[in-house]
């Protein structure tokens, strides 16, 4: 007993030591604000920033090759800690962008124009004659965008269509880059009233296959008091960054394509 | 010879007989025909004719400086309305040369006959072969005169007429082969010459008995030709699988079928080469089965391309109303249309209507792991772990399992008990590899 104490006591002193000893010898220098820029991201490893990852972009950052306000998701608040640790100036605020879906053909106002039945994913879809909207700028509703969410932001609908929880999203952009029919648009976060719809298409050939398309009639560009819609290839585009949300827009628009 | 078979493959229910006993009839001229600038595989052609010009059948419309590519021509005489984007079976709209027939198709003056076409020098042929605009009509749809130009490195030794026919529904090559065998062998004959090959075959499957008969017939003791029976199992009639079961080589993964002396052609391509060179015709039309239960009358019929599929479903009696589904080529190979507006192009080899009965559209559930599609796949891949790989997004995982070795012929999605559509994810994985190949 005393023996198996004093053996296995003994060497346990011994690899104690020699740990001690390897630590002290063989450390690895870190340069501390890197962890401390590490505590003051999020730590979703969205990789918004450009980097692999939270850990990357904090010894980038540190390394002074990564700017101050890189990390999207982390806005305002995130570049300012990260400043305080580098005792540098904090950058201009940006305003907070946010993702906005700009279509709003779920199943109940947009034809389809077969039924698709295959891989559940918007860019297996869109391999088969664009997918099964008969709009060629629709959502295929195939929550793809959600998938991708680092930050559960993203949920579908009954109908069809994600839904996008402002409040969750970090504007990191991942949904946008994934949709392969570009529906999501990242837009000032304190803009409310946005023209959900993309089709170029003409005002009666998006009748036929949308109740709620932009027609671009062009109403909504004559009512704007701030001039911040304006018209191209027959569709209306509300600057995010003019619109000051008066929504005089919302009222006269007659296809609902504002909300 | 011995009937050596390739691994994997599946029995499907082949559903021939509605179509092969019954000659091919020629469809009646289209007053409209709609000629898309792409109908093959490569750079798109540029039409070289204006809204309001008038030309007559057989007249060059569309072309392309690009090498693999290949000229499209007039299937009618008449004048042009305009050029516009049509539907095409690939899915994107393409941009087409809208052509309403005077009713009295006119041939066009380059196109003369040529007596004396025996003497004509290998050049000399593949040249025709490409003015004549011909690709590979068993769906595929690769320039022809491409697969007849190797590098001379690369000796081809073999020319196989692909004749098996593989697909379900589909008895367009069957019905040629009984009423076209000279001019099947006649092209296949030009073709070895093109490419100075010494021996031909010509694979068919056991299943059509009448077509082997008439074929050794019409080979008449030629010793060069040999006239192979193959057995009777999907996908015999890729080019791959034929390549090995007739000459014992395989391709390698990556290469093509001249990386092993070989040289594969399509029934309808060899009589569609026949009538170029002898009678200077380009590939103006072509032989459609038209089949499933979801169709009134089954036929085989002689179309013109460019006309509309609509067009060619009317004089068949039309859909039936309980159709679900419309696939352009065959049931295993062949693409799913949102609907029957658009035209036939050069690849069309069979409009299948499928009914309710034969659409079976089940939930996808989880891979099992039985195997099975390991066990059936003809390129020894494990379509399983590359579905699985890109169900989660893991690309680069599919890469390291072969993914780019598939020849999406069916098999595994056939053949899987969870009913996962693999081809699918596998055609995800190389449209992505491809791309960040380009890269």
């Amino acid at each position: 007993m005393l023996i198996a104490i004093i053996s296995l006591g003994g060497l346990g002193l011994l690899f104690g030591g020699i740990l001690a000893f390897a630590s002290q010898k063989f450390a690895v220098e870190v340069d501390p604000r890197v962890e401390m820029v590490q505590e003051a991201l999020l730590g979703a490893n969205c990789g918004a920033c450009g980097y692999a990852g939270c850990s990357k972009f904090a010894e980038e950052v540190v390394a002074g090759n990564a700017p101050l306000g890189g990390c999207t998701p982390g806005g305002a608040k995130t570049a300012a800690r990260i400043a305080e640790i580098l005792g540098q100036v904090a950058p201009e605020t940006e305003a907070r962008l946010v993702a906005q879906l700009v279509c709003l053909g779920d199943c109940s106002v947009a034809k389809d124009k077969f039924i698709y039945h295959g891989v559940p994913d918007c860019k297996a879809a869109m391999m088969y004659s664009g997918g099964s909207k008969a709009c060629r700028f629709g959502c295929l509703g195939l929550g793809t965008c959600a998938r991708v969410c680092p930050f559960d932001a993203i949920t579908m609908s009954e109908k069809g269509l994600p839904i996008i929880d402002a409040d969750k999203c970090t504007g990191c952009a991942k949904c946008r880059n994934s949709c392969p029919k570009q529906v999501i648009d990242m837009i000032n976060a304190r803009t409310f009233h946005y023209v959900r719809c993309k089709s170029t298409d003409k005002g009666k050939q998006v009748r036929e296959v949308c109740e709620r398309g932009c027609i671009g009639c062009g109403i909504c560009v004559k009512n704007c008091p701030q001039k911040a819609i304006r018209l191209e290839n027959n569709l209306a585009i509300i600057d995010s960054f003019i619109c000051n949300n008066c929504g005089k827009c919302v009222e006269v628009c007659p296809r609902d394509t504002i909300v | 010879m011995s009937f050596k078979t390739f691994k994997g493959g599946i029995h499907p229910g082949y559903f021939k007989s509605a179509t092969e006993g019954k000659p091919t009839v020629p469809a009646r001229p289209p007053s409209l025909v709609v000629i898309p600038m792409a109908q093959h595989i490569g750079a798109p052609c540029e039409p070289l004719v204006a809204a309001g010009d008038e030309v007559k059948m057989g007249q060059k419309i569309g072309d392309s400086k690009g090498f693999v590519s290949a000229p499209v021509h007039s299937s009618v005489s008449g004048k042009v309305v305009k050029i516009d984007s049509c539907n095409h079976p690939l899915g994107r709209p393409v941009q087409a040369v809208y052509i309403e027939s005077d009713g009295q198709d006119t041939w066009h003056g380059d196109v003369q006959p040529r007596p004396d076409y025996e003497k004509l020098t290998a050049e000399e042929i593949k040249k025709i072969i490409r003015e004549a605009g011909i690709v590979g009509m068993g769906g595929a749809t690769f320039p022809t005169h491409v697969k007849l130009s190797p590098p001379p490195e690369k000796k081809i030794e073999y020319v196989l007429v692909n004749a098996a026919e593989c697909e379900p529904y589909l008895t367009a090559d069957h019905r040629a082969m009984l009423e076209r065998p000279e001019d099947i062998v006649t092209g296949l004959r030009l073709v070895m010459k093109a490419v100075n090959a010494p021996r031909g075959f010509i694979g068919i499957e056991d299943n059509k008995p009448d077509a082997i008969l008439a074929m050794t017939k019409a080979v008449a003791g030629d010793s060069s030709i040999v006239v192979a029976t193959l057995h009777t199992k999907y996908p015999q009639g890729a080019e791959k699988q034929l390549i090995k079961v007739c000459t014992g080589r395989e391709v390698p993964s990556g290469g093509l079928p001249m990386d092993v002396g070989c040289v594969v052609q399509n029934v309808g391509t060899c009589i569609a080469i026949s009538d170029a060179v002898r009678f200077g015709k380009p590939l103006i039309e072509r032989i459609v089965t038209i089949t499933g239960s979801g169709i009134m009358e089954p036929k085989n019929m002689l179309v013109r391309v460019g006309t509309m599929i609509t067009e060619v479903v009317e004089q068949c009696g039309g859909f039936r109303p309980n159709i679900r589904k419309l696939i352009l080529g065959g049931p295993m190979m062949g693409l799913a249309q949102p609907g029957p507006d658009l035209p036939v192009i050069k690849g069309t080899s069979g409009i299948l209507c499928l009914t309710d009965a034969e659409v079976e559209l089940d939930e996808i559930r989880p891979c099992v792991k039985c195997a099975k599609c390991v066990d059936v796949c003809p390129v020894s891949i494990m379509p399983l772990f590359i579905g699985g790989s890109v169900e989660h997004g893991m690309y680069d995982k599919a890469e390291e399992f072969n993914a780019m070795d598939c020849i999406e012929c069916g098999c595994c999605t056939y053949i899987c008990p969870a009913k996962r559509p693999l081809v699918q994810w596998i055609r995800m994985a190389k449209g992505d590899i491809a791309a960040r190949r380009r890269k």
